[in-house]
């Protein structure tokens, strides 16, 4: 345990991109991820790294793309009015095909909305909040431990696939501090021989997402991207199962409302009731088979989020027998309360 | 057979890819393009340019270039090369944009970009119109000047007048090289050259952010016969738009 050091969630996520060889990010300040942005100022110039503060979200997103384009490992980091900003950005990024990650600190909205941790944005980041045909891996962390494992995952899955991925995380986990270790690099090293570094001995690349013909050349990188698409909902479907085998009732959460639900099961469990928790690892690919796996024998099913019902779609689509998931949430920043799931799960009663 | 041997006096770039373009008879274009492409062999740094397009009519100018080129959206190829240069300082990085690009939807990127001294070049081509979504107002538009937005030519009062781009970033501290050029006559032709040679080569030497405004034609939009467009360039935009160097730091 002599390893275990304290570090804010933001802040672990940071060091984790640098220890993943991230050594650009573009970002600009937004609540409550600023310690993301402060920290890369802080670290990147210690590693020969570059930070640049850009005027805006915008800016900030099109600049990965630039980065990313040159073949660098880069970040950019916002909280959901930001993020909307860069769904513009986001959608050429699918289009040309570029590894970057994005870090969503979630915040209650629509609009300004406050500055309190949120789920709200599980609809945008999942079904793409860009235009056109395209998808972005979606993790979710839980912890700041997670919040660091996940971001060194997340730059091997981005220059892997060469997609965005796209962290969500919220508020409260952003600012919460736990203990963690962290992570070691994972050594993984992917050529780029896309990258724009000049047309010496060789033919010029071009990175671009623009496909004037639609037969022979916009359907062909959509049936492209689609096939890239397929190979990751395949392969890359990420959850955790806490006491499902012998669950009657089961919870679905991810993030922090995941910790409320895995609290929930403990002290149910410890009065007898057999309740289990799926927890989202990936939000998409959203883990669809494990969870069907999970909830086939139980009774019903408890969708717990802090938004008013989002991620409950995919777990209708995802069950058997949709009828049996109920909803619980709070949202603009509120957050579920133990007593309330465990009084639910009570109610479904026998 | 001997054959004679000919010198090559006049020849086709070779960081111009030799293709048709899909540029309009009497567009500026194909001359700009042609001109950053012969700049780039006399300084020898093709395989080491990097060309960031607009979203206009220019957006295929990495199809025309013989060196790489990435794309940006609409009014983000300032901030797309702030990525790219940062990436790769030793690469010889251009932004080229057209007028609704840079003074319409990408202002804020453009003025940042320039304020931070980025150690890029910028060819801004203002042809005073939309071209490749059929002639609509730009911010570069003339008073009165009637387009597919201002059938009744373009009231000031309404919309405001024409934004001078030389003007506005040479209020800025950080650029090193900001002048207004044109295409419409072949003397000018070649001061545009000189101007471009002078933004490449103060890139070379990392000597920060060098802005080259041309004035260009775009005949089918203007609804003009080609030399029609270059003499409206000469006797409508130069009276408002003055060529010539405002900063050579």
């Amino acid at each position: 345990m002599s390893d275990q050091i304290l570090m804010k969630g933001n802040e672990a996520l940071g060091e984790a991109a640098i220890i993943a060889g991230c050594r650009f990010y573009f970002g600009y300040p937004i609540t409550p991820q600023n310690e993301v942005p402060a920290y890369m100022a802080r670290r990147l110039p210690d590693v020969g790294g570059t930070f640049l503060q850009a005027e805006s979200e915008i800016a900030a997103i099109n600049m990965v793309y630039g980065a990313s384009a040159a073949g660098a490992r880069v970040m950019t980091s916002s909280s959901s009015p930001g993020i909307s900003l860069k769904q513009e950005g986001l959608s050429y990024i699918a289009g040309a095909e570029l590894p970057c990650v994005v870090v969503n600190i979630m915040r209650g909205g629509p609009g300004l909305g406050n500055i309190a941790g949120s789920q709200g944005d599980y609809f945008q980041s999942t079904r793409g909040g860009g235009n056109g045909d395209y998808r972005q891996l979606v993790l979710t962390p839980a912890t700041v431990q997670e919040m660091a494992d996940l971001t060194v995952l997340a730059f091997d899955l981005a220059d892997k696939y060469r997609v965005t991925v796209l962290i969500l995380g919220d508020g409260y986990l952003g600012q919460i501090s736990e203990a963690l270790t962290l992570p070691k690099p994972t050594g993984k090293v992917f050529d780029k021989p896309w990258a724009l570094t000049g047309a010496k001995g060789r033919k010029p690349n071009k990175v671009a997402s623009l496909r004037l013909v639609p037969e022979s050349s916009l359907e062909e990188l959509n049936l492209v991207l689609d096939e890239k698409y397929k190979s990751i909902s395949a392969n890359e479907c990420r959850s955790e199962s806490y006491l499902t085998d012998d669950a009657d009732y089961l919870l679905v959460a991810y993030g922090t409302s995941s910790r409320i639900c895995r609290e929930a099961v403990n002290e149910l469990r410890e009065e007898g009731i057999k309740v289990g928790l799926f927890r989202l690892i990936t939000a998409w690919p959203f883990p669809a088979e494990a969870l069907r796996k999970a909830a086939d024998k139980t009774k019903k099913i408890l969708t717990v989020e802090m938004s008013l019902g989002q991620m409950i779609e995919d777990v209708q689509l995802s069950v058997k027998d949709s009828d049996k998931v109920d909803f619980y949430g709070r949202s603009g920043g509120m957050l579920p309360e133990t007593d309330e799931i465990k009084r639910r799960i009570k109610a479904y009663g026998n | 057979m001997e054959t004679k041997k000919f010198k090559y006096v006049y020849d086709k770039p070779e960081a111009l890819v030799d293709k048709v373009t899909h540029y309009c008879p009497g567009c500026g274009h194909g001359i700009v393009h042609k001109l950053l492409a012969e700049v780039m062999d006399e300084f020898g740094v093709r395989e080491k340019a990097i060309i960031v397009a607009p979203v206009g009519c220019s957006v295929l100018i990495y199809d025309y270039m013989n060196f790489d080129g990435c794309e940006a959206s609409h009014g983000r190829a300032p901030a797309v090369a702030t990525g790219l240069k940062r990436v790769h300082p030793d690469n010889i990085v251009v932004a080229y944009q057209g007028d609704g690009d840079l003074l319409a939807i990408g202002t804020g990127e453009a003025i940042h970009a320039a304020n931070r001294g980025e150690n890029f070049t910028t060819i801004f081509i203002n042809n005073a119109i939309y071209g490749m979504t059929g002639g609509q107002m730009a911010p570069t538009t003339m008073e009165n000047q009637i387009t597919a937005t201002t059938p009744t030519g373009r009231d000031p009062m309404d919309v405001g007048y024409p934004i001078r781009g030389c003007e506005l970033l040479n209020s800025l501290e950080a650029p090193v090289f900001i002048e207004r050029c044109s295409i419409h006559d072949f003397k000018n032709t070649l001061k545009t050259k000189k101007a471009i040679k002078k933004g490449i080569k103060n890139q070379i030497e990392g000597r920060g952010y060098s802005f080259i405004e041309v004035l260009s034609t775009c005949p089918t939009n203007w609804g003009m016969k080609p030399q029609e467009a270059a003499d409206w360039v000469k006797d409508t935009m130069v009276p408002y738009y003055p060529l010539g160097n405002f900063r050579d730091n």
